[in-house]
């Protein structure tokens, strides 16, 4: 009687008549559009075209190049400061770990804005040292979501490994380069994953810093205000199989789904 | 010797990480019109920031909009998560895959494509708000969904089969027995929701009204144009959203427990 009228598995219902309309749709028409011509008609021109243009091949190996630093660079921040803060001297002081992560709740335009009037006081014109500024700008963007995770990994890293290594005659640097270091992959995996992508796809930064549109996101904003949604969907298509080959790699690397979310949440 | 090098390092990352924000900070409280530029005290800033009428609407759109999307992502990731829990689990599978989606798809796609969805399929215009509302949720919901989900785990299901057996309807053990053991996973996830909303730059610039400018497009267009007066307004808005980012911030510290919940925010860029 109880199964007759209200049963909770309905609820499920509108959440994925949801995700199938706005989320799971809008991604086929992207792949329909991707797809066919200007009349309609399938065609795989639009990728021949992606793929035999200088420029847009030079953009998306910019881009990608600007990632790998920026993931590097946040990486050789962010390590020592998690490994600080979870093992070393600031241990339990749970203050310093929010003033790490507090910039990520701060709008990221005016973030830029600020560091944009730093950087200008400091060398003068910008545009001088276009792929630098790039790169800082975008390291100081996405430092805190790589301290997070990496906290995350290191802090849940049992001491007495530590201990049972030193005792077994381990010099410190062999502590950390065979012990902590290898078991803190996940959280290593989860950050490069929070910084990657979207320091390859987030052209307002270069926007705001000098102007510049030489980044793969900003080739569909080109596209999209001039109606082109063909070449739009195009290069959507490209990054999508980057995300997918990212997801595929973190997860072999991660094993569960679940360590990997617990890497991400405070 | 070895916790001094240990300072040195987080000072040097805390340096760089609120250097630029402090200096904005001190400069929205003088007349200078450049960083660098030597300027007398003066609250110029704050009153071009609270007398101008576009400046105050971009605020308060923005504000509105993150509340509202707040709202409509929680409703719907909250009853997509319990849903989900309880069916079969070939639909969880299939919940769950298609809620990934959006958490780690780049923004710029999901936004580009809901605005051809909107626009070629669905013809909707988007002076409606409508492709801006859907777009951000179909963003925001799923986050939702993943920080209640782990709480249902938690939960004791014996109670809702106990209210049951004492006679209450499926729906009022739910409302009264399930959702309350979940309120820390929704509250977390609606905060989660708001500030993803307010960070957004890439579906409000692909979906929004071309009229309607919320603080990230607004922002962006401004450093592209010439008036100083707005550029040094927007130092004012900065240092204001710094002073409430902290207050939250020790707030939910001293709330204590709770921070491990309000706090948490699975937002990527």
């Amino acid at each position: 009687m109880r199964e007759a009228r209200f049963s909770r598995k309905q609820l499920a219902l509108p959440y994925a008549l949801f995700l199938l309309l706005f989320v799971i749709l809008p991604l086929l028409v992207v792949v329909k559009y991707a797809f066919t011509d200007a009349e309609g008609q399938i065609s795989f021109y639009n990728f021949i075209r992606f793929f035999q243009s200088s420029k847009t091949i030079g953009t998306l190996i910019y881009s990608l190049v600007v990632a790998v630093l920026t993931t590097l660079g946040c990486l050789l921040l962010a390590y020592p400061v998690a490994f600080i803060l979870a093992k070393g001297a600031y241990v339990g002081r749970h203050t310093f770990l929010m003033l790490f992560v507090l910039p990520m709740w701060i709008n990221f335009t005016l973030r830029i804005t600020a560091l944009k009037e730093i950087l200008t006081l400091l060398e003068g014109n910008l545009a001088l040292h276009p792929f630098l500024n790039t790169v800082i700008c975008m390291i100081y963007d996405f430092l805190p979501f790589m301290i997070l995770p990496l906290y995350n990994s290191l802090s849940k890293l049992d001491n007495s490994l530590l201990e049972a290594a030193a005792d077994l005659g381990a010099r410190k640097r062999q502590i950390l380069l065979r012990v902590v270091l290898p078991l803190s992959v996940p959280g290593i995996i989860s950050g490069i994953t929070m910084v990657f992508l979207p320091s390859m796809t987030n052209y307002v930064v270069l926007d705001m810093v000098y102007n510049s549109t030489y980044i793969i996101g900003s080739l569909i904003g080109s596209y999209f205000s001039s109606y082109d949604w063909h070449n739009g969907s195009v290069v959507s298509i490209i990054l999508l199989l980057i995300i997918c080959a990212i997801t595929w790699i973190s997860n072999r690397f991660t094993g569960s789904e679940q360590e990997r979310k617990a890497g991400v949440s405070l | 010797m070895k916790n001094f090098v240990q300072h040195v390092c987080v000072v040097f990352v805390l340096l760089f990480l609120y250097a630029p924000i402090l200096i904005l900070v001190g400069y929205s409280f003088t007349d200078a019109t450049m960083i660098g530029k030597i300027g007398g005290l003066s609250f110029h800033n704050y009153e071009t920031l609270f007398t101008t009428e576009e400046l105050l609407d971009m605020i308060k759109g923005t504000l509105l909009l993150a509340l509202g999307v707040a709202a409509l992502s929680t409703l719907l990731g909250t009853i997509g998560a319990i849903g989900a829990f309880y069916s079969k689990s070939g639909t969880r599978r299939a919940i769950e895959l298609a809620n990934q989606v959006p958490v780690v798809n780049a923004d710029v796609v999901t936004g580009f494509s809901v605005c051809i969805l909107m626009i070629a399929l669905f013809q909707v215009r988007k002076e409606t708000f409508i492709p801006l509302v859907i777009g951000q949720t179909a963003l925001c919901a799923p986050f939702v969904y993943l920080s209640v989900l782990p709480r249902l785990k938690q939960m004791d299901q014996q109670l809702y089969e106990a209210a049951l057996d004492l006679g209450c309807t499926p729906m009022k053990a739910l409302l009264r027995v399930t959702v309350p053991q979940i309120v820390p996973g929704i509250l977390s996830g609606f905060m989660t929701a708001i500030t993803l909303s307010l960070d957004d730059y890439f579906i409000a610039t692909y979906t929004k009204p071309a009229t309607f400018d919320t603080i990230s497009t607004y922002v962006v267009n401004a450093t592209r144009g010439s008036q100083t007066d707005i550029k040094t307004a927007l130092w004012a808005l900065s240092t204001l959203i710094f002073i409430a980012v902290v207050g939250v911030v020790i707030i939910m510290n001293l709330k204590g427990r709770n921070t491990e919940d309000g706090v948490a925010s699975e937002k990527r860029n």
